[in-house]
């Protein structure tokens, strides 16, 4: 059997930068990931569909408008109700230590800050999804 | 109850996850095709290919949202897309990025659309691209839009899968002599000029027209059944959504041909037989492989390295 990991990247909100959005999506594609890259200015309703349609094994979402305490939860929730509550999130970007606890409370995976080396993303990741 | 029927009824997640059981080839996903192959059969498929950069992605934006909305009298059809994208031939992973082009169809959830990796098949599609299509008519779309990986001379499988085959082509791409050596144009029903709002759009359409043209002509007598069929050239441009009507009423023309002149049924005909071939093929080397002593594989393999024997000498060993 052939299993891949199939990953979607999105950038949901307002803001237009998604430098990291597609750093994150190149390194996940070295590493064997099948990656659905959807762009800017997602709604939560548009990256729960897609997630859905998609079969994923894992959500990323790259947020540098402030707004991920309302967007973060909002796809947690449209996740749950479609029936993908075990999908992995994982959240990328200027998140405040306490917001990404509060997040991981919710139960999103992983939270990774500027700076974050894309082989620690790689290796948390698949053995998230590995022992989902 | 069980995925095919979930399917049946409507269940996008099970449908989903019966188009991953496909992909990689499992017991499920094919005891599920199995129950739902009474089921296939009733779409259109229509595939879109094209060099990358052709605007592929953009003009099955337009083109679905479209079909999606045009019922007339009877109710919309169900459109669904299938859209493939490279695999990394070194890691063996892959950045599907034709959502990208596709927010409209996003905001549009009854639009169910499919990324697919090729996963090393080297025709424009990816191994497991049929039987996909085989479960979303199942699952009751009415139009199946599959767009291909970027495809320059060769990658003519879409015209196997597809009822209706669009290549998309852009201004300033090449001159004729490149059209008619591509054996992709052979495979048009439709060509499209995407990109019209770009110079040399006009006279690119001429180019290819005439060439068709000259290749229409040229078709064996043979081919008469298919002759009936001229395939048009359509200028759009799906970034200011001009010529989509009139590309989606040659479509539907395309489409009433099939039906009268029986093309329909044969092309439906030599899709499923690719298949059932490609299933043997891949049935009958495992089993072969497993009815080996694996000894006789790895000596006749090292033979093979210290170029003592022939790979026909090996072969005709091994069967003999």
């Amino acid at each position: 059997m052939n299993r891949k990991i199939r990953v979607l990247i999105a950038k949901p909100g307002l803001d237009g930068h998604d430098r990291g959005a597609k750093v994150i999506a190149r390194a996940l594609r070295d590493a064997g990931m099948e990656v659905i890259y959807t762009g800017l200015r997602q709604t939560p309703e548009m990256i729960a569909n897609a997630a859905l349609q998609e079969d994923v094994d894992a959500v990323g979402l790259s947020i540098l408008s402030g707004a991920h305490m309302t967007l973060v939860p909002r796809v947690l929730e449209l996740l749950n109700a479609n029936g993908q509550g075990e999908v992995c999130v994982f959240v990328g970007g200027i998140i405040p230590e306490e917001d990404a606890r509060a997040l991981e409370i919710l139960g999103v995976k992983a939270v990774y800050g500027p700076g974050t080396p894309t082989t620690q993303v790689i290796t948390e990741l698949t053995q998230l999804v590995e022992t989902a | 109850m069980n995925i095919a029927e979930s399917v049946l009824q409507g269940d996008r997640l099970a449908l989903a996850r019966l188009l991953t059981g496909l992909e990689n080839d499992q017991p499920q996903g094919r005891d599920a095709l199995d129950a739902l192959f009474p089921h296939t059969g009733k779409a259109h498929i229509i595939g879109v290919t094209g060099p990358s950069g052709s605007g592929k992605s953009s003009l099955v934006n337009r083109l679905a949202l479209h079909l999606a909305e045009t019922g007339g009298e009877q109710p919309a059809p169900r459109v669904a897309v299938l859209a493939v994208d490279p695999s990394s031939p070194f890691s063996g992973g892959a950045l599907l990025g034709d959502r990208v082009r596709m927010r409209d169809l996003m905001e549009r959830p009854e639009i169910f659309i499919r990324s697919m990796a090729s996963r090393g098949a080297l025709g424009g599609l990816a191994r497991a691209a049929g039987e996909l299509v085989l479960a979303l008519e199942a699952a009751g779309f009415d139009i199946i839009l599959v767009e291909t990986v970027g495809a320059g001379q060769s990658e003519v499988d879409i015209a196997r899968l597809a009822h209706t085959t669009l290549v998309v082509e852009a201004p300033g791409l090449g001159d004729d002599i490149q059209a008619a050596k591509a054996g992709i144009l052979e495979i048009a029903d439709i060509l499209v000029v995407n990109k019209a709002d770009k110079n040399g759009a006009e006279s690119a359409a001429h180019t290819l027209a005439a060439m068709l043209e000259i290749g229409a002509e040229l078709k064996p007598a043979s081919a008469l059944l298919e002759n009936t069929w001229k395939a048009p050239v359509c200028l759009t441009s799906a970034l200011n959504r001009e010529g989509i009507a009139a590309l989606s009423e040659t479509i539907a023309a395309h489409r009433a041909w099939l039906r009268e002149s029986g093309v329909w049924e044969q092309r439906a005909q030599a899709r499923l037989e690719d298949l059932f071939n490609r299933l043997l093929r891949e049935r009958l080397l495992a089993e072969w492989q497993r009815s080996q002593p694996q000894a006789n594989l790895t000596d006749a393999l090292q033979a093979l390295h210290k170029r003592e024997s022939s790979p026909y000498n090996l072969i005709e060993r091994l069967f003999s």
